[in-house]
């Protein structure tokens, strides 16, 4: 069965604490995931989004705090513009939008996480793996250092 | 991307893994982990150990970057929120720069959440990796520090000014109290008593008036406004203005012969309007500081054609028409905004009359009526023709709790202080009929709800619930459409005198001062704080601290602990000599920015600014808290996040999805 690879970038302040939580609660979900911890989920650059599709993920996560309860006041609503905009993107590129997920999950919520960690893989599994045409491989905004 | 890679080839990186006794070692293959990434390009020592928090496995690796020379080290254990800063001090102990510290969490995030030990190991591994790829590019950094001028300012001469004055001055340190008004004591002072002990609020109050005007550490400068602010946490300049009293605050000795010969009448702000004072006047017998002011909106003195009859009486020539403000600045460290509230307009809720009907009062009205310093002596009489109300009339909620028309929010204090009245009212009018509309009665607090009970059983006080539709003159009589939604009836009460619980509202014109302090404020108005929870005295601006109902609707006490707790928070950071910040800003690389603004516009601490000369942005790391929302915007990759480059970021999505 094809297992895909889901890179995650988790805020530090909720969704990583959150991430943090499962484990501690020992709450059991699938290895597909690996996680980055930024300090903010503002500090995800659609760039990086595009650049770990390109390195082998066939879905990308960005975990922030719920609206309002930002660590930094207003980051996660730029993410959410961000996000929005860059999914319109994204089926351009010939990436289907579903494969980029965003979610506010609260430092309180692990099983949450846990739950959107399997949830997520199993959709990726039903979209299969990511093939990247060649055109989007070849583009300026992806390409290697 | 055009950010220059950081990359030093000739790192040294040390790898620890930890086996969290079984917690990491029964799932993640612990020792495959260390020996996969012993050839890694930049990893020159690898190892794993049973407990790397304990105190041998701290010594094994502060003797083992001696030992080896390391640049840089991994830990591979458990959250960085648990023993990074364990680490941290053991790398500093070894003599290396704790930021070239990782922290590879394969516990929280990998060991116990998965079962499959071949995939976990997997992870792991690539988890380690990606952080050997952020530690080749991991600079040293030093925490940004900057001096502190040990001095506070406090905005609001109200209950929670004076209590967050007294208590920094009582930590030691200087205060500059500035009050807009002629005289501090602010909305308290107005009040007559106090629920739920019916205190005299003028007689608690007035005792910190003056010792706040006697400490040899506070400033207190009334009538005076800040006019700007510029700098940053620790280290603020304040322009203060200086409005013109026309009287010499140090000549005056309230004589009071120029009030007797003053011509001018003008309604009474401190008796909300319900009798008159002169355009020289002092605005409450127990004003501090104890001096007449001139008012100049209505001294015809200050007219082209002179009245002068004031100047002519005072003995002291302390009246000088020709004062004009004046501005200065002052320094100081940290900033307590204390600036009150206002209640909602009579306008807004025209439905009730306030406007239109003088026996219409507002909560502030009604405590000038029934206080014995108040413009009817404390005997209850309404404004219109100086009648004793037989019937009165309490509305709660008004502009409360009203999601369609008014404020969405409970004004918390209206409740008590409604009940208060109505007593009060009982007590002096024994015979009277005292009407209560209600939504809910809240009485959270110690001894309120006892004290409502003794409202409704001790002193008859009817209680309606449900809301006023309207109110409306019928002869000398207002009549009060109502329902009770207790019985499901509409009701009509008549009344001789309407007292209306006008919703809190932020204080007028504060938006102004607001936007100059950079505080930022909740959709009503009232100023944010920094975390509903953990940090309800301090604003997200790094220095500014609330206290009282600035902040929103509280009652009496909550204000006064909120205060004593900002003034806590202040002797906090005037406890350092010097502030510490950590260094994982975002700074500008001068060579690409290309002064585009769009991360100026994206920094929510306005730390950013465009440097006009140069053309580029500019950063004040001090104010930088570091969240990166400005470098991932950022068109030409001039802002990097120090330790979270995008070249970093990059590395490790390459060590960790390229198998």
């Amino acid at each position: 069965m094809f297992e895909p690879q889901i890179m995650c970038f988790l805020c530090k302040w909720c969704t990583s604490t959150a991430a943090d939580m499962a484990g501690t609660s020992r709450l059991q979900y699938s290895p597909n995931n690996i996680n980055m911890r930024v300090m903010c989920s503002s500090r995800v650059d659609p760039q990086h989004v595009l650049y770990a599709f390109k390195e082998g993920a066939d879905g990308v996560f960005i975990g922030g705090c719920h609206p309002g309860d930002c660590h930094y006041v207003e980051g996660n609503y730029k993410t959410l513009r961000r996000v929005t905009l860059f999914k319109k993107m994204l089926g351009d590129l010939g990436v289907d939008p579903r494969r980029l997920r965003l979610e506010w999950i609260s430092a309180a919520e692990g099983k949450k996480y846990a739950e959107t960690m399997d949830e997520f893989a199993e959709q990726i599994r039903a979209l299969g793996p990511l093939q990247l045409n060649e055109r989007a491989l070849a583009s300026e905004v992806i390409k290697d250092e | 991307m055009t950010a220059k890679t950081t990359k030093k080839k000739d790192k040294r990186i040390g790898l620890f893994v930890c086996h969290c006794g079984v917690n990491i070692a029964s799932v993640v293959d612990v020792e495959k982990v260390a020996e996969a990434l012993k050839e890694y390009p930049g990893v020159t020592f690898s190892t794993d150990y049973v407990y790397m928090c304990s105190d041998p496995g701290q010594q094994m690796i502060i003797d083992t970057i001696k030992e080896k020379h390391l640049d840089g080290i991994i830990v591979a254990a458990c959250s960085p929120t648990l023993h990074e800063k364990t680490f941290q001090e053991a790398a500093r102990l070894a003599g290396l720069n704790p930021y070239q510290i990782e922290i590879a969490n394969i516990r929280e995030q990998d060991s116990w959440v998965h079962t499959d030990r071949e995939k976990a190991t997997r992870k792991a591994v690539r988890i380690v990796k990606s952080h050997v790829e952020k530690a080749l590019r991991n600079e040293n950094l030093e925490p940004i520090k900057v001096d502190v001028k040990k001095r506070a300012l406090i905005i609001g001469g109200g209950i929670s000014g004076l209590q967050a004055a007294l208590d920094i001055a009582e930590h030691g340190y200087e205060v500059i109290l500035v009050e807009k008004n002629p005289s501090i004591g602010g909305k308290m002072i107005q009040l007559s008593e106090t629920f739920p002990t019916l205190d005299c609020s003028q007689c608690i109050l007035t005792p910190k008036m003056v010792e706040v005007s006697r400490h040899p550490r506070i400033k207190l400068l009334t009538y005076h406004e800040v006019d700007s602010i510029s700098g940053f946490v620790g280290n603020f300049k304040v322009r203060i203005k200086k409005k013109p009293r026309y009287v010499d605050e140090s000549l005056c000795n309230l004589c009071g012969e120029c009030e007797k010969v003053c011509p001018q009448i003008v309604p009474d702000e401190f008796n909300m309007g319900l009798s008159f004072r002169k355009a020289v006047y002092l605005p409450f017998p127990q004003a501090i500081p104890g001096t007449y002011t001139l008012d100049e909106a209505h001294c015809l003195g200050l007219s082209p054609v002179r009245c002068g009859k004031c100047k002519d009486v005072c003995d002291k020539m302390a009246i000088d028409y020709d004062m004009k403000e004046t501005f200065f600045e002052e320094e100081v460290g940290a900033v307590v905004v204390a600036t009150g509230y206002d209640l909602y307009t009579m306008q807004a809720l025209g439905e009730y009359g306030g406007e239109k009907y003088e026996d219409v009062v507002n909560g502030l009205e009604f405590e000038r009526i029934l206080s014995a310093s108040g413009p009817t002596g404390g005997v209850v009489l309404r404004p219109s023709d100086g009648k004793v109300p037989k019937s009165v009339v309490f509305v709660q909620c008004s502009g409360s709790r009203d999601t369609e028309k008014h404020n969405p929010y409970c004004s918390k204090i209206c409740c008590m202080y409604t009940a208060k009245h109505a007593m009060l009212y009982k007590h002096r009018v024994p015979d009277g009929q005292a009407t209560v509309f209600y939504i809910d009665v809240r009485t959270g607090g110690k001894g309120f709800d006892e004290f409502y009970q003794r409202a409704v059983e001790e002193d008859k006080i009817l209680y309606i619930r449900g809301k006023v539709s309207k109110i409306f003159k019928e002869g000398d009589k207002l009549v009060v459409w109502g329902v009770d939604t207790l019985t499901g009836k509409k009701v009509e009460v008549e009344a001789d005198l309407v007292v209306l619980a006008m919703a809190m509202v932020k204080a007028d014109g504060v938006q102004d001062l607001l936007k100059k302090l950079k505080v930022s404020t909740d959709i009503h108005g009232f100023v944010a704080e920094a975390h509903p929870k953990l940090r309800p005295v301090e604003s997200l601006n790094a220095g500014f601290y609330l206290a009282g109902c600035a902040h929103g609707p509280k009652d009496i006490p909550e204000a006064v602990a909120q205060a004593s707790a900002a003034a806590a928070k202040v002797g906090d950071l005037f406890a350092q000599n010097e502030l510490v910040h950590e260094p994982t800003v975002v700074p500008v690389n001068d060579e690409l920015c290309s002064g585009c603004g769009i991360c100026i516009t994206m920094c929510p601490y306005g730390a950013r600014s465009l440097d006009p000369e140069r053309g580029v942005a500019v950063v004040n790391e001090i104010l930088c808290e570091g969240c990166g929302a400005c470098a991932a915007a950022c068109p030409s990759g001039a802002a990097q996040q120090r330790n979270q480059t995008d070249d970093q970021i990059f590395s490790m999505l390459r060590a960790m999805l390229r198998e």
